[in-house]
């Protein structure tokens, strides 16, 4: 298992350091359109192959990965942090809390939040940075990915509230909030760790499918989830298999994740 | 039985209030939003006409008087008349609605089949290698663009129910890996192990029961991630469902569409909870 | 002698059965994108809506769409009186509705009085709506009407194109039509089934009934991956208009199905906010007002590289406001502007720019800088937007670009005029100036980069009001094209529109398919609807 965990760090190093060099790793400058090179197969110059305007595939994914690797863990870290508090809080004060905060995520988790983005566009300004306008929308994401986990950990902490251990500790006059941060808190660890991992996908995703709705990064900025999205269309998916690189270095890079702190998700 | 009866109508008051109040905030949210009718940018149209457009939304303006004149009509069976499909709301739920609840039973049941039957041999192997394998292909599914698996499956002609599974399964395959990990450690399953008993026995009878808020609350939280991904499976696969329903209304800004639609989705997500929390009271031990 | 006389006589119904059964029966398939909102024909505002009257709808003339002329069809003759104001019809005699119900005069006079009623608020009854008053309908015999409109119509035969005749009587209401077919099932959110009418009044030239086909099944699909995949399959027949990127494949994997019928009318344009109303920045707005400013940027745009690269070679870079396709009205005088870079550099700099480290400036000192808005996820906007933002970078312009979700940016262009620069296309379903006014009167809603101006606040937008207003009272068709071609230059000189490309007309056409001669003006395959024909052994399906 040992040799697992090194490929995965060695990947991780890869990938950081890659999107942190891009300026001189790249070929070419992510924007630049090789007009005349169109839809090219992997070669020496392009080593990915262009896009349907010629850009250099492999550059975009360089850049594509600072807006993704960052951004998105940023947002579901927020997102895992909100489920944390409100759920924990929800599930170890119990009664009108618990009724309330659960009331609010069943809410947060039924509505349209779509119209929220799309009024969050309407406010920014048309000319402000791409990546101001998507960081926008990944913190608006983060905002409102707790509710889902918030569940779970409600569930959770209201089955840790009354346990043997909590009983005892109370016995032995700990505080609630000593008890809270250091005997239940840590149990709730591995539920917030697996709303951490299935976040940082969902928001990567979800930044690509609100690129439809404009919400997404601006051109000529890209990012994992435009890359993704080249993806979807009957050409791309059939004779092309350098188009889902992309891909598998997002299931790469979170399965290597999950490799390194699978320990963190095993409660001691 | 009557402390049962006495929960039953607590919790479906809690239903009722908490999506009374879900539809008055979607319309709220979309009304905040902006956007105005398509039609006013068909240049075949006079001057008049548009005006005309335009008056027609008037009644929308005050979200409050909109919402009371909804519901007014929602008690009688008249849910309004969608302006994205001109046709009477009630006539398209009572016609999409089993096209989603059939592909959402049958999603379901493959996204808990999938995500459970990979998470569950974790329990017993304690087998680094299958984690790492189950993990990987979980992440795969995570990562791959829903309008991409269902496009993929109408080239293959495969049936949609199987794609929506595909999409829950890797979530309840992540939270069931950790509730079964965390189960793993219990004393009592140690014990039970050392016992000798049945995989299959331990299982059922000491791994789910402990943390059985925690499963019920994820099967709760299952339909809500269903429920969402069912919109782009059910728009590239063209099936009539709410789901393609609801992305035309959010196109179009159909207020009464979404209102209806929104309201069956917290419905549907607050029964979901509300079903566990009782089953949850109801096996829990009489302190 | 009698016995071979005899044989023939026999023989004859036979063969004539056998001709019969080789160009007819059998059902054609193919898709509308979503469920059409209605099938009453004067309410008709959305695109399927649109596809299913043309199929089922009976008119009294209709544009063939491969010649581009007007053609009788319930209507045997017409005239139209000196002032514009009155045409009489002399109609078809013994035609039915699909139901049986007869068609009179009656019917046109109930069409076109309820057509015209301002409270219907249709789309086809505010083409003809040049002036106030009432409709006056006089029927001089049972099948002739004259029809008084109470000012003025421009082109008003040619309109009657879009008037689908309604029954008076008929309990069906508009479920009765006069057309090749009649919707015989419908289920929402899946297909619509239309069927042969067994009272359509046209026979072929050797006397045969129309249609050759028995039905029509229009799937509802949305997702034209997915009815890109179902055509090759086989599922279905024909796909009206395919994006260029399916166009390819088709041509691949079905040799001979892929059709591409030249370029179409449709084009992609982008303009300038000049509205005074904007909120826009004082020093961007007298930006956008130069003609230099646009011309430049009209010139520095490489349209061909848009119509390779975007549209894989199946566009051609946009000449004016009108495309070649409009064989008549189209000003066969202008020319495709250069793409001119330095030429673009040179005309900024004669109105004050200067090009410094890469980055041009305006004469005050302010960096140019713009965005544009566009459709999201409309996927060739988006990357014309995006070739734009490279164009313009070599001459020292930033270009933002902005998609936005639809109902956003009709809300900007429409309500707040708040945005500066817009790339859309326009859908042109008729030929000629007549659809266009809104746009180009300067009062107009529609007049894009500065509507509803109380009056014109450039010398020569007041000379298109005039010329278009010219256009529009003149009856004959030489003053009429003068004056449009005039209009078409002065928007050329002028560009309150950059026109970037022309469209091909792109269709994907199952060889089992007989007949389709694909058009340039929509539906580019099924306009002659009722002379298409499945082969024999699709007929046995």
């Amino acid at each position: 298992m040992i040799w697992i965990k090194n490929i995965a760090k060695a990947l991780l190093a890869a990938v950081f350091l890659a999107s942190l060099f891009a300026g001189y790793l790249a070929p070419a400058p992510y924007a630049k359109q090789f007009r005349e090179e169109p839809d090219a197969a992997p070669s020496r110059q392009h080593w990915l192959g262009t896009d349907d305007l010629g850009r250099d595939r492999f550059s975009r994914v360089l850049y594509g990965t600072r807006i993704s690797l960052f951004l998105a863990p940023a947002a579901a870290l927020l997102a895992a942090v909100l489920a944390g508090v409100l759920g924990g809080a929800a599930g170890y004060l119990g009664g009108w809390v618990e009724r309330g905060l659960m009331a609010g995520a069943d809410l947060v988790l039924s509505l349209p939040w779509l119209f929220l983005l799309l009024a969050a566009r309407a406010l920014i300004p048309l000319n402000v940075p791409p990546i101001e306008s998507v960081a926008i929308t990944f913190l608006i994401l983060g905002c409102l990915g707790w509710a889902a986990g918030a569940r779970v950990v409600c569930a959770g902490t209201d089955g840790l509230r009354n346990s043997d251990f909590a009983l005892q500790a109370r016995a032995l006059g700990c505080s609630e909030a000593r008890l809270l941060w250091r005997h239940v808190a840590p149990n709730l660890r591995p539920i917030l760790m697996a709303q951490f991992w299935i976040s940082v996908p969902v928001f990567i995703l979800a930044e690509a499918n609100l690129g439809v709705l404009g919400l997404g990064v601006s051109e000529p900025l890209p990012s994992w989830g435009s890359l993704l999205r080249e993806l979807e269309g009957l050409t791309a998916i059939s004779g092309k298999p350098w188009v889902f690189v992309p891909l598998l270095l997002l299931v790469a890079s979170v399965t290597s994740f999950q490799v390194l702190l699978v320990d963190q998700e095993v409660p001691s | 039985m009557r402390h049962l009866l006495i929960l039953i109508a607590k919790h479906a008051a809690r239903v009722l209030s908490i999506t009374l109040v879900g539809g008055f905030l979607a319309l709220a949210l979309t009304r905040l939003a902006p956007g105005v009718d398509e039609r006013e940018m068909d240049f075949r149209l006079s001057d008049e006409s548009r005006a005309a457009i335009r008056q027609s939304h008037e009644a929308e303006r005050n979200v409050f008087r909109f919402y009371w004149s909804w519901l007014q009509g929602a008690v009688h069976g008249d849910l309004g008349i969608s302006q994205a499909l001109n046709r009477p709301v009630s006539e398209l739920l009572s016609e999409r609605l089993p096209v989603t609840a059939r592909l959402l039973g049958w999603g379901l049941l493959t996204g808990w089949v999938l995500g459970l039957g990979l998470a569950a041999p974790l329990a017993f192997l304690q087998s680094r290698t299958y984690d790492l394998g189950a993990s990987t292909m979980a992440a795969l599914f995570l990562c791959l663009p829903a309008a991409v698996l269902a496009l993929l499956f109408v080239l293959w002609r495969a049936p949609a129910p199987l794609a929506l599974g595909l999409l829950v399964f890797p979530k309840v395959f992540r939270y069931a890996r950790t509730l079964l990990l965390q189960s793993a450690a219990l004393p009592h399953v140690l014990t039970a192990r050392a016992k000798g008993l049945g995989n299959i026995r331990i299982l059922f009878w000491h791994y789910l029961p402990p943390a059985a808020g925690q499963w019920l609350a994820l099967v709760a939280i299952s339909i809500t991630l269903a429920l969402s991904a069912a919109v782009p499976v059910e728009v590239v696969c063209d099936l009539p469902g709410i789901g393609q329903l609801a992305w035309k209304a959010a196109l179009a800004r159909d207020l009464y569409l979404l209102v209806c639609l929104t309201g069956i989705v917290t419905f549907t997500t607050v029964v979901a909870k509300s079903a566990a929390d009782l089953v949850g009271e109801t096996l829990r031990p009489a302190a | 002698m009698k016995l071979r006389r005899c044989a023939l006589v026999c023989l004859a119904p036979l063969l004539l059965a056998i001709a019969a059964s080789a160009q007819g029966g059998g059902q054609l398939r193919f898709c509308l994108r979503s469920d059409p909102k209605t099938f009453d024909p004067l309410r008709v505002e959305d695109d399927p809506s649109e596809r299913v009257r043309y199929i089922t709808g009976g008119f009294l003339m209709r544009v063939n769409r491969l010649t581009q002329k007007l053609e009788p069809e319930l209507a045997t003759s017409w005239k139209v009186s000196k002032d514009g104001r009155t045409i009489s019809f002399e109609l078809r005699a013994g035609v039915r509705f699909s139901d049986g119900t007869p068609f009179t005069a009656d019917d046109v006079a109930y069409t076109l009085q309820r057509m015209m009623d301002p409270e219907l608020h249709s789309a086809t009854g505010d083409a003809f709506r040049s002036g106030e008053g009432k409709l006056l309908t006089k029927l001089t015999a049972p099948n002739k009407i004259s029809v008084t409109f109470p000012a003025p119509v421009a082109s008003l035969d040619e309109k009657f194109d879009q008037v689908a005749m309604m029954s008076a009587r008929s309990p069906k209401k508009e479920m009765a039509v006069l057309g090749p077919f009649y919707v015989a099932d419908y289920k929402a959110g899946a297909y619509l089934l239309l069927n042969r009418n067994p009272n359509y009044w046209k026979h072929d030239e050797q006397g045969r009934p129309l249609p050759y086909l028995d039905s029509i099944r229009l799937d509802i699909q949305g997702n034209r991956d997915a009815e890109m995949l179902r055509f090759l399959r086989g599922d279905i027949d024909l796909v009206d208009t395919v994006d260029p990127e399916y166009f390819t494949r088709a041509q691949t994997e079905q040799a001979g199905s892929a059709h591409d019928a030249g370029v179409a009318l449709d084009p992609e344009q982008l303009w300038f906010n000049q509205s005074a109303s904007s909120p826009i920045p004082a020093f961007k707005r007298a930006w956008f007002r130069s003609t230099n400013f646009r011309v430049a940027i009209w010139e520095a745009l490489n349209r061909d590289d848009m119509a390779r690269l975007v549209y894989k070679g199946k566009a051609q870079a946009a000449v004016g406001l009108l495309s070649p396709a409009d064989k008549f009205w189209f000003n066969a005088s202008l020319r495709t502007r250069p793409y001119d870079p330095q030429g673009a550099l040179k005309l900024l700099q004669s109105d004050g720019f200067r090009l410094q480290n890469e980055q041009l400036y305006d004469g005050e000192g302010h960096a140019v800088e713009f965005s544009v808005v566009t459709g999201a996820g409309n996927k060739p906007r988006e990357r014309m937007a995006t070739m734009m933002q490279e164009d313009l970078g070599k001459i020292g312009i930033k270009l933002n670009v902005v998609p936005l979700d639809f109902g956003s940016l009709i809300e900007r262009i429409t309500r707040t005029q708040d945005y500066e620069a817009c790339l859309l296309g326009l859908t042109n379903m008729a030929l000629g100036p007549d659809a266009q006014m809104n746009v180009w009167i300067s009062s107009g809603d529609n007049h894009q980069w500065n509507p509803r101006e109380k009056q014109p606040e450039t010398a020569w937008e007041a000379e298109i009001d005039r010329l278009m207003r010219t256009q529009a009272s003149s009856l004959d068709p030489k003053k009429r094209k003068e004056a449009f071609d005039r209009v078409q230059q002065i928007a050329w000189e002028q560009a309150p529109f950059i026109y970037l490309v022309n469209r091909h007309a792109l269709s994907a056409i199952s060889p089992r398919v007989r007949n389709a001669q694909p058009a340039v003006v929509q539906p580019y395959v099924y306009w002659n609807i009722d002379r298409l024909a499945v082969n024999a052994e699709a007929a046995s399906k």
